[in-house]
């Protein structure tokens, strides 16, 4: 128990200097996210745009142009843009099947508690799992060999579209996560509405239910793309790092151990560009939420 | 029954996408030992010293994640509730930056920015960055649980009783609001649990023994031993994600009831 004449005595204080006192009750709070977030993000930022002898200079971003660095960029812009796409559909369909779709309610619940562990469940562990499935030795490889299918060397787990294969695995489950709500925010009076008028279940879902959805739908979609953008590990476990032909995050990575690329700036430069996409996606997400909201507010 | 079709259609498509994998994992995982199925890989891995300090690591600094940063947002959180609701959504801006600048991004910044300092040049110093970035991680979950979890109570006459008693913030804050939102705490603490124990991207760049750059080192010398771990890893991350839904259901009729 703290004195009783300390609470007191500070009672008159808090009213005359109010706004310094009731600040500093944030301040671990900011000193925290100031020294582990924003001081080294900022600078890493600052010095994107300074070179070796600490001058202003644009030429770690032109440098960005390289031809390796602009191929790893669009790899994972096209991994992203696939991902987002096969999860968010996948995942979208899902989500109605479990709720509009009129599934029983036990199956909702089972999806919903699956889908907080699996997207939960990446990088390494994620990586295992799929070569225990799909890689060369993988159950369902083996399976396929049996029943005359070879999947090697046509299709590899080490590939764009093996990789993308093992990122909808958490793509989905987010998805679904998301857009579960979403279609249970849905009111039943709209249907009914639009069915007292003489719509057809096609009517209803191209005049109402997907313009409603669709903000939603693609702000989802968009986080689903920073998603695997920023993702690492899974892509790290089955690449196994090398610094050619590869996702962004492995290229920034590659910069801590070693200075592969000979300077530090275009490392800088390399993880701007990355904060500058996933800003933008983020800053999208939100928007479209809000969109959404003035008629998925429950 | 036509009219369900669909439904079950995509239905049955995700739980093939999602089990599949889960169940060729765990059949690989019991084919260490030729032509039976046994638990080898289970136990080779239990048995490894290296298994058991790397977790035992990762526990450790697990932990210690939650621990810092329920001491960071708790009293954070119940001050901007009580005194500046103007700041709320800056709060709410810094929280969900972690979702801006990705980890490999994140332990990049850090470490050129703390280089040849004492916080890069030794052990220690490393596994602070470690737990600084982590407790950065768990700012959006545990920001939102304990938010929700104080506006569910009424803290403006509980912090206002406590005065009137005598007490002072430290009191108030570790025997009324901590004992308070303990429920919304700990469903933050778990899915930081869950995130920690898996996490390889920092622990691998900071170079600590941690769980995570273990696993991956451990699929480079042996088979079947990593899907064991996957279906080791994927019953922990389980278990962490159950403890949240089962919190959360008693959470719920606590809140439904005094309203």
């Amino acid at each position: 128990m703290a004195p009783l004449t300390q609470t007191q005595a500070s009672q008159p204080v808090v009213r005359r200097r109010a706004i310094s006192w009731t600040w500093l009750g944030v301040a671990p709070f900011f000193l925290f996210v100031a020294a582990f977030l924003i001081w080294p993000t900022l600078s890493i930022i600052a010095q994107s745009f300074l070179d070796q002898e600490r001058r202003l200079t644009l030429r770690n971003i032109l440098e960005l142009g390289r031809p390796f660095i602009v191929s790893s960029y669009v790899y994972s812009l096209q991994l992203s843009a696939v991902t987002a796409i096969g999860g968010g559909l996948l995942g979208g369909l899902l989500a109605y099947a479990i709720t509009t779709g009129g599934l029983p309610r036990p199956l909702r619940n089972a999806v919903l508690s699956f889908s907080g562990v699996a997207s939960n469940f990446a990088g390494v562990p994620l990586a295992f799992a799929f070569i225990a499935t799909l890689g060369q030795l993988g159950v369902v490889t083996q399976w396929l060999r049996s029943v005359g299918i070879n999947l090697y060397p046509a299709f590899s787990l080490y590939s764009f579209w093996g990789l993308s294969v093992v990122y909808i695995y958490f793509q989905i489950p987010l998805m679904v996560l998301i857009m579960a709500p979403a279609f249970e925010g849905m009111r039943r009076e709209w249907r009914e509405a639009a069915e007292s008028l003489g719509a057809t279940s096609w009517h209803y879902w191209r005049f109402i239910g997907l313009p409603i959805l669709l903000p939603s739908l693609l702000g989802t979609m968009v986080l689903l793309f920073g998603n695997a953008f920023g993702a690492h590990a899974t892509a790290f476990q089955l690449t196994g790092g090398g610094s050619q032909g590869n996702v962004v995050t492995i290229l920034i990575g590659a910069q801590i151990s070693s200075d592969a690329l000979a300077n530090p700036g275009l490392g800088n430069a390399l993880a701007l560009g990355m904060i500058v996409i996933m800003g933008f996606c983020i800053g999208l997400y939100t928007w479209l939420q809000r969109l959404s909201a003035r008629w998925l507010r429950s | 029954m036509l009219k369900r079709f669909w439904p079950w259609f995509w239905f049955l498509v995700g739980a093939v996408y999602f089990l599949v994998p889960l169940y060729a994992t765990f059949d690989f995982s019991l084919r260490a030992r030729r032509g039976e199925l046994s638990f080898a890989a289970y136990a080779n891995v239990l048995n490894d010293i290296r298994f058991v300090e790397s977790f035992w690591f990762s526990l450790q600094t697990a932990l210690a994640t939650i621990a810092i940063s329920a001491l960071v947002i708790v009293p954070t959180a119940y001050w901007v509730q009580l005194r500046l609701p103007r700041l709320r959504p800056v709060i709410e801006f810094f929280t969900l930056l972690p979702f801006v600048v990705p980890a490999v991004v994140l332990v990049f910044s850090l470490a050129r920015t703390y280089s040849r300092t004492p916080l890069t040049d030794s052990r220690e110093g490393l596994w602070v960055l470690l737990i600084g970035s982590y407790v950065i991680l768990s700012f959006p979950y545990m920001y939102r649980a304990v938010d929700t979890g104080l506006r569910s109570i009424n803290i403006h006459d509980l912090t206002e009783a406590a005065q009137s008693l005598g007490a002072g913030w430290f009191t108030i804050l570790a025997r009324v609001i901590f004992p308070n939102v303990y429920v919304a705490l700990l469903s933050g603490a778990f899915i930081t649990f869950a995130i920690v124990m898996g996490e390889f991207t920092i622990a691998a760049l900071l170079a600590q023994p941690a769980f995570g750059p273990y696993m991956n080192r451990l699929a480079s010398s042996r088979v079947y031993e990593p899907s064991a771990l996957a279906i080791i890893s994927f019953a922990l991350t389980w278990a962490a994600i159950a403890a949240i839904q089962w919190i959360g259901q008693g959470s719920q009729a606590r809140v439904a009831g005094p309203r």
